[in-house]
């Protein structure tokens, strides 16, 4: 019982988020949060990139060919 | 109270409920990381990093500050996803981004759970796993040990609960050299020696707060002429350790000087706040130990910066 009023629950919130028209403040907000997620996953990967290369450090070029 | 199964599963308002899209705003998930205190975080943990005078890559020297300050903030959003009810009716809090409905509680227990497992990580790989745990302990003994555990049950919340806020420096410190040395151990004493006259003279100007709240804050449970006396007691010994770092060789002739002018203000605004204790006189110099406290550790830390960092070090003894 407690799993199909459940269900009817999250389907009934999930026909609810597909009909739903977002306000464009709401669209304004959702798009600043976006790109705040983009540039902390950019941001993200050039702290793994600098980790990386200053761990390896100048030896990781002076190797016998 | 809140709980964590509570927050996992209930939907939390109507907006979210009915269309799944967050209310929250860029500005909004930054006021969760209180900006405030990470300034304060960070600035305490680059003291905590010059001081030891690390042969460091300055890279990794900048990204572990970094992760120093996000593991701030993150305990600090979990710190406001938990006390979002107390936020609510107290007026220095109930504009935070949870209790004025732009941010939902789940959204801020995510948030926070997130930035503490990447600033840990990412601290863990830039520097060492000594610093890395150090700040994991950091962040759970300011969201568990005081969040949830002190703050509601002991008038003593923030003299244990202040040894999180104190921690930066140590953890700064085993960043950037793998170990943990006594100059960061004073720097955390005077922090942890600092934060009882701090907010307690903040808690008698808003006792009404935390009061209507439930906290129990050492005005409303001890009474304001015992706070006053404590404030004092704690005062009396926060002065002359503020002179440590140069008895042990790392606060220079200009540290010293800011030090004991610092310490002799406190002391003279301690007694005040001991000696005034009726009406808006005694509210007022509260307000202004307060005020002053945050600026006397400012400069006790920003001298110390200035002498290790930007080469001001002339030393006092030997």
């Amino acid at each position: 019982m407690a799993s199909a009023s459940s269900a009817r629950f999250w389907g009934k919130a999930m026909t609810d988020m597909n009909s739903y028209r977002p306000t464009p403040e709401e669209q304004l907000r959702r798009k600043r949060r976006s790109r705040a997620l983009g540039l902390t996953l950019g941001i993200l990967c050039l702290i793994l990139f600098a980790i990386t290369i200053a761990k390896l450090g100048p030896q990781v070029l002076n190797r016998p060919m | 109270m809140n709980t964590l199964s509570n927050s996992l599963t209930k939907p939390q308002n109507e907006s979210i409920a009915s269309n799944g899209l967050s209310q929250g705003d860029v500005s909004d998930f930054f006021a969760l990381l209180k900006p405030r205190v990470m300034f304060l975080v960070v600035f305490t943990a680059l003291v905590g990093m010059v001081v030891s005078h690390p042969d460091v890559n300055p890279i990794l020297a900048f990204i572990s500050l970094l992760m120093i300050a996000v593991g701030g903030g993150a305990s600090g959003c979990l710190n406001m996803w938990w006390d979002a009810d107390i936020d609510a009716v107290m007026t220095r809090t109930r504009k935070r981004p949870i209790p004025a409905g732009k941010i939902q509680p789940n959204e801020a227990l995510a948030f926070g759970l997130t930035l503490s497992a990447g600033s840990v990580l990412i601290l863990g790989l830039a520097s060492n796993w000594l610093a890395a745990g150090l700040l994991a302990f950091t962040i759970f003994f300011y969201v568990v040990i005081y969040s949830m555990w002190l703050k509601r049950s002991t008038p003593q919340n923030i003299v244990i609960g202040g040894a999180a806020g104190a921690l930066p420096p140590i953890v700064a410190q085993a960043a950037v050299t793998g170990s943990v040395a006594w100059d960061s151990v004073i720097l955390f004493a005077i922090i942890f020696m600092w934060t009882p006259p701090h907010f307690w003279a903040l808690a008698l100007v808003k006792s009404g707060d935390y009061e209507r709240a439930g906290i129990p804050m050492m005005p409303n449970v001890a009474g304001p002429d015992s706070t006053r006396f404590q404030i004092l007691a704690y005062t009396v010994l926060l002065a002359p350790l503020g002179m440590a770092p140069v008895f042990f060789g790392f606060g220079g002739l200009a540290y010293a000087v800011v030090a004991l002018i610092g310490g002799l203000g406190m002391l003279a605004l301690a007694i005040q706040v001991y000696r005034l204790r009726e009406g808006e006189p005694a509210m007022r110099v509260a307000q202004q130990l307060f005020a002053f406290s945050i600026l006397y550790l400012f400069l006790l830390f920003a001298t110390l910066l200035a002498e290790h960092g930007f080469g001001f070090f002339r030393p006092v003894l030997g």
